[in-house]
């Protein structure tokens, strides 16, 4: 087959719903047998926390944005009728019945088919935000890492 | 037609067909056929689609009962 063609996601959001759209058409493009790589850069960070409360050494300002922010994808909020945490419960019920992966499961399979997942590491700086902080399997790099992968992009998509 | 593979996807909501057909087409050789079943009104478009643009070919699609089976011949 010829070359493979690519696909990039910018994350820039940190809401459930814009997560889960990013994560699906990332999956749907490694099917495609795209090279997709989603970088993750200011608040779609959040979505690659881990759940669990870690202690890394951190400034007060890194220490407050630490509390402030969800802690991983099961966690995010949404864009839309979030209604104080609400909206989430309901979102995922009407899933589960409808069958539709929990982002939590989108990452992990995402990680299965080769998704490339780079964590924009000078935002990372500005939150405060740990590599010991965020899931196992992830790149770390910056615009240039970006731009390597996006200038041939067949796909590319800022969410 | 001789089916070589079947993949169950039935009850699986987008993108989920699309993946396991991918997964499942490659324990396939060129040329044999997999047959897809799904629930998913958006299989259709999506495996025509997908088929195309990866360089198999679909066969054959039916609907029964909101289940749509598809006879996708590898390339």
């Amino acid at each position: 087959m010829a070359e493979k063609k690519k696909t990039n996601i910018i994350l820039f959001s940190g809401e459930y719903d814009k997560a889960m759209a990013a994560y699906i058409i990332a999956n749907g493009a490694a099917a495609y047998d795209h090279d997709v790589t989603i970088f993750h850069t200011f608040w779609g960070l959040n979505a690659l926390r881990k759940d669990e409360k870690l202690r890394p050494q951190k400034s007060f300002m890194e220490k407050m944005f630490g509390k402030m922010m969800p802690r991983g994808a099961k966690n995010l909020p949404l864009s839309k009728m979030n209604f104080a945490g609400m909206g989430p419960k309901m979102i995922k019920s009407v899933m589960k019945k409808h069958n539709a992966m929990p982002v939590e499961d989108l990452i992990d399979m995402a990680k299965e088919q080769d998704v490339t997942l780079l964590a924009c590491t000078m935002t990372m700086d500005l939150l405060g935000i740990k590599q010991e902080e965020l899931i196992d399997g992830l790149e770390y790099g910056g615009v240039a890492a970006y731009i390597a992968e996006g200038e041939d992009g067949a796909v590319n998509l800022f969410i | 037609m001789e089916i070589t593979k079947t993949l169950d996807a039935k009850g699986l909501a987008c993108p989920m067909p699309i993946v396991k057909t991918k997964k499942a087409i490659d324990d396939v050789a060129s040329g044999e056929i997999l047959e897809v079943q799904a629930t998913d009104s958006g299989a259709k478009s999506d495996l025509a689609a997908w088929t195309k643009s990866s360089g198999h070919e679909l066969v054959d699609t039916k609907e029964e009962d909101g289940v749509y089976t598809f006879y996708v011949k590898k390339g």
